[in-house]
């Protein structure tokens, strides 16, 4: 059968603007026409939106009808408002009847109820939004009548906490609107299958009801690692010494994207750009803690071509298409090569030349991970982590949101989750437990069932007990669990962004800080907003930092550097700096041996280090590092926390460790692995997220907004007492399953061990090594509790004696 | 390890359960348990779990075991609300019953539970505030009064700053003549010391005995840091 033409309204359309659809866009009508879902895997820029609305736009064209046709999911908001201003383009030009409309959390609430009522015949939308929608009793009447989901960057959604809410809810419209197709616009990526099983009706991946479509691919990229004419610094993430060259690259094309890691590092590239530029280029800030208004109107000088350049961290990475992007520089390493490709192809808007981009690694350990990133660029290999079972407390929210819409029965709507490919292997019992939790907590101490949330009717269907819950689900929906962040007020002015109160805590008035782009001046807390003012210089400014702004280095990667570092002879290829860095850590200290493992340990800043270089990966490193800590402990070693990257693990701690044999034996996997990482820091955070996304703690209470300090505050208490008293409860499983797939990775923990077994070389050291030097600036530290707590205490208090405080305080008499 | 204090000429100690124990009088404190907090939700709808009073009479039980004192003052808000007496597994009733039973018990009023709780199991004589040679305790500490009060209410928590990080915790305070207890209560939450709510009844400085891993140790006022 010959692919079907475009109808002549169309044809005329593309002839119109000089343009000849694409074969994928051929291939994406022909398959709606079949009626079969579609993944369409092509990189940015490759006309994959169009394609995505195509088939819709000539459906409707053909058919007029009345009601929701066509539903587009964005992970951002900022993306379904761009598409939907693009969209109007053909359907202006053509004159289609065709109403295509926006909803988000910024929608007044008088469009959104008309949208209810009346809803258009395209709706961009949200995860959250849909989900916020699946939950009134008319969803059924609304999605009856729907005829394509289209699903965009579905390869960021994917393996997030917000991909699981949106597979459930697209598991709802099947059953809602079973003729409804899916189609599926994701970048390149490792494993297809697991977009394709997604995207199936059944949640398994099956050729015949998934049409897999490739876009054309673009002209290979040219990548370049900046060769600056500076020393590679042996530390530091920021890359100052480069500023100068990135600042001569930005002059020498149109429009350059400056990607970042973390904000910290978007600061303070910002700042370093600024300090140089005596040529006033427009250069602007965006990063995920300024003021909405703030990024909206970087966005918008953007794309209107105002800006020379933006540096931006991974606010940045998704969607909003720019016209012309001249150049990337990725400042830091890449930590993977699909999110390097993913930013490479930013400036990938005219896909026959080839885009343009230059890695600027920020120290010499980054060097290696930049040179690994290229290689494997240029061997089109990619980052792919198998996929993970969904979230337990997704599920709670989805079951409660089902109650919402109605009343359900639980054989099917069991049925129906395991249709979701997150949850395709979901068990009856976890379900089951899940249901019972909604219901009444699902405690073993079957407490409330006088106050549940769920009631069974005659019918033994569920229904939500009563309607303050509708409104309290309403308001908590989603999977985004922020950190604590305060505002910050400029005088008594604008707000500028919020940053992490933890970094609020730390400061004293006076003290200076970098945010926004400006250097503040700590003035004190207002309530909850931190007032400062603009700081007039001198001293160390301090810079925010983020827990969440870390990006995790791929598997992948760590074992092309690993590979890199233990072949002396490629050592040639890397930059002299580089390779004179390697020669110093074989100088002043060893390096690491290819079968055995290096630990150094060296005395900084009155505590002991441990550096272990192990390789494993940074999920077996974060496993390790707690043993390691608890072993510590019981040696009476005081440790203070760890950190773990891809290649290495360091510890802290006030003693120094001597017994290397006894710390690193392979029976410290037998020690009660389970009772020492449910104490840490990492384990209480996790819960906390899963106990405000499964409903437990509200994020808001109708008519009263909680701050979210008593939201941090209550989780830990309510851990500490769930996991004495009930350590199987369901959101107990989940805070596992979740620290799980980030945290443990014990089978290559156990290999190591097996490995290193009395092959362990301990270097003991003055002071930090060359190739310790990264670890130790790494973010994302875990504090250990113990009674180092108490030895820190002690050595304050005794410091404090002058002061007559250690002993009873000096009788009194009463006045 | 706790810490020795003194309040009005009399002795005490500041335990890292965060009760409080006056050796000479054979006598506890411990101040806001908030008995029932987790089923006050529930009943509002945020099923927290259901064991906060279960955790919190463990602790109380265990110092009781290891003190054996003639004596229990509880401060106030023993119990998160009136229904709390009508919610509490009976179980928990009866553990509570027990340990009432075996000693002179005293439940202080607090704003909580402003009225003693019907029908319960449990015993214990009920006051608005009680003196006991050189100490007076009440909820609530008054603001002319001073010299001489043990009291409860504020919650109190503080946190310092050492070489390695910061340490925060539940926190005694006490200027030597009056002095504030921390929650006892599992669910009962912090309040920052430095509060002008906390400072403000300590005109002329305070120490914090801060409550670590195991140990309890006394900070200036000016040496803490907001929490």
């Amino acid at each position: 059968m010959p692919p079907p033409a475009l109808p002549p309204a169309f044809a005329d359309w593309f002839a119109r603007r000089g343009w000849a659809p694409h074969r994928h866009q051929i291939e994406r009508i022909a398959a709606a026409r079949a009626g079969v879902s579609a993944l369409l895997i092509a990189p940015t820029g490759g006309g994959k939106t169009l394609a995505g609305f195509l088939p819709s736009l000539i459906d409707l064209a053909e058919r007029p009808t009345a009601g929701l046709h066509t539903l587009y999911i964005s992970p951002l908001k900022a993306l379904a408002v761009d598409i939907h201003r693009n969209l109007e383009t053909p359907i202006a030009e053509m004159g289609l009847a065709v109403r295509a409309e926006t909803r988000t959390g910024d929608t007044p609430q008088t469009k959104r109820q008309r949208q209810r009522a009346r809803p258009p015949h395209i709706l961009m939308t949200t995860p959250e939004s849909l989900a916020l929608l699946l939950s009134y009793d008319d969803a059924p009447e609304l999605f009856a009548g729907l005829g394509c989901v289209i699903v965009d960057e579905l390869h960021a959604l994917t393996g997030t906490k917000r991909g699981e809410l949106l597979s459930l809810g697209l598991a709802r419209l099947g059953g809602l609107a079973p003729q409804c197709r899916r189609v599926g616009l994701s970048a390149t990526v490792a494993r297809p299958e697991t977009l394709r099983a997604w995207l199936s009706p059944t949640g398994r991946d099956d050729l015949d009801r998934v049409r897999q479509i490739m876009g054309r691919s673009g002209a290979p990229a040219r990548v370049d690692i900046l060769e600056t004419r500076e020393r590679t610094p042996w530390s530091g993430h920021m890359a100052v010494h480069a500023m100068a060259e990135v600042y001569e690259a930005i002059g020498r094309h149109g429009t350059t994207l400056v990607f970042v890691n973390t904000r910290a590092q978007a600061e303070l590239v910002f700042q370093a750009l600024w300090r140089m530029n005596h040529d006033n280029l427009p250069i602007a800030l965006h990063h995920g803690s300024l003021a909405v208004e703030q990024r909206r109107k970087v966005e918008a000088a953007m794309a209107s071509g105002r800006l020379r350049a933006v540096v931006a961290t991974s606010s940045l990475d998704l969607g909003v298409d720019w016209a012309a992007i001249d150049l990337v520089i990725q400042v830091g390493a890449p930590k993977g090569a699909s999110r390097l490709i993913q930013r490479i192809g930013r400036a990938n808007h005219r896909p026959d030349e080839p885009s343009h981009a230059i890695l600027v690694p920020a120290n010499r350990f980054e060097v290696l991970e930049c040179r690994a990133a290229l290689d494997a660029v240029r061997a089109g290999t990619l980052d792919g982590d198998p996929p993970r079972a969904g979230g337990l407390d997704v599920l709670a929210q989805h079951v409660m949101g089902t109650a919402c819409a109605g009343s359900f029965d639980a054989d099917a709507l069991y049925d129906e989750v395991t249709r979701a490919a997150p949850y395709a292997d979901l068990s009856r019992r976890d379900f089951n437990d899940v249901v019972a939790f909604v219901a009444t907590g699902g405690y073993a101490l079957g407490a409330y069932e006088r106050w549940k949330r769920l009631a069974r009717d005659e019918a033994r269907r569920y229904r939500v007990a009563a309607s303050h819950f509708l409104r309290s689900y309403r308001m908590n929906i989603g999977t985004i669990v922020e950190a604590v962040t305060l505002k910050v007020r400029l005088g008594r002015g604008r707000i500028l962004g919020e940053i992490e109160e933890y970094f609020v805590q730390g400061l004293v008035p006076g003290d200076t800080f970098i945010f926004a782009g400006e250097l503040l001046c700590y003035e004190g807390l207002r309530e909850t907003v931190v007032q400062v003012s603009r700081a007039k210089g001198g001293g160390e400014p301090k810079v925010p930092a983020y827990a969440g702004g870390r990006l995790p280095l791929s598997t992948h990667l760590a074992q092309r550097v690993r590979a890199l570092l233990a072949d002396r002879r490629r050592w040639n290829d890397l930059p002299l700096p580089v390779e004179e860095w390697l020669k110093l850590q074989a100088h002043f200290s060893v390096m690491p041996p290819e079968n055995g493992l290096l630990v150094e340990t060296f005395p900084r800043g009155n505590k002991e280090f441990l550096v272990a270089y192990c390789f494993e990966g940074r999920n077996a490193h974060q496993t390790l590092g707690m043993l390691l800590t608890s072993r510590m402990e019981r040696a009476g070693l005081s440790p203070l926390g760890f950190v773990a990257t891809d290649y290495v693990l360091a510890t802290w701690s006030l003693k120094p460790a001597r017994d290397f044999d006894m710390l690193f034996d392979q029976d410290v996997l037998g020690d009660d692995l389970e009772a020492w990482m449910a104490e840490s820091s990492l384990l209480k955070r996790a819960f906390r997220n899963v106990a405000v996304i499964a409903g437990l703690i509200e994020r808001r209470h109708p008519g009263e907004e909680k701050t979210r300090r008593q939201v941090t505050f209550n989780s830990d208490l309510i851990y500490d007492v769930l996991r004495k008293h009930d350590p199987n409860h369901i959101l107990l499983r989940a805070t596992w399953a979740d620290a799980a797939s980030g945290l443990i990775d014990l089978q290559r923990l156990a290999d190591m061990l097996a490995r290193v077994k009395g092959r362990i070389r301990h270097q003991r050291l003055d002071r930090i090594s060359p190739l310790a030097v990264p670890i130790l600036l790494e973010i994302g530290r875990e504090s250990v509790a113990g009674d180092a707590v108490d030895t820190l205490m002690a050595e304050e208090a005794d410091a404090l004696i002058a002061e007559a405080t250690s002993g009873p305080s000096a009788p009194e008499l009463p006045l | 390890m706790s810490a020795e204090l003194i309040v009005n000429g009399v002795r005490l100690i500041a335990d890292p359960s965060g009760a409080l124990i006056w050796p000479d009088a054979a006598t506890i404190a411990v101040a806001d348990l908030h008995l029932e907090k987790g089923s006050a939700y529930a009943q509002k709808g945020t099923l927290l779990p259901p064991y906060d009073s279960r955790a919190t009479l463990n602790s109380l039980a265990a110092i009781i075991e290891r003190e054996q004192p003639r004596r229990v003052i509880c401060l106030g808000d023993s119990f998160h609300d009136l229904g709390a007496a009508q919610r509490i597994d009976p179980s928990d009733a009866a553990r509570l019953a027990g340990l009432t039973n075996a000693v002179e018990w005293i439940w202080v009023l607090g704003n909580h539970d402003p009225a003693p709780p019907r029908g319960a199991p449990w015993t214990g004589r009920i006051e608005t505030s009680l003196t006991l040679s050189a100490l007076t305790f009440r909820h609530e500490a008054e603001p002319q009064g001073g010299a001489s009060e043990i009291s409860g209410h504020f919650h109190p928590k503080t946190a310092i700053r050492t070489r390695a990080r910061r340490v925060t915790g539940r926190c005694f305070v006490s200027d030597g003549r009056r002095l504030i207890l921390p929650a006892f209560g599992a669910y009962a939450g912090g309040f920052d010391a430095l509060d002008p709510a906390i400072s403000g009844l300590f005109r002329r400085g305070f120490q914090a005995y801060l409550i670590g891993w195991t140990t309890v140790r006394a900070f200036p006022r000016d040496s803490l840091s907001p929490i």
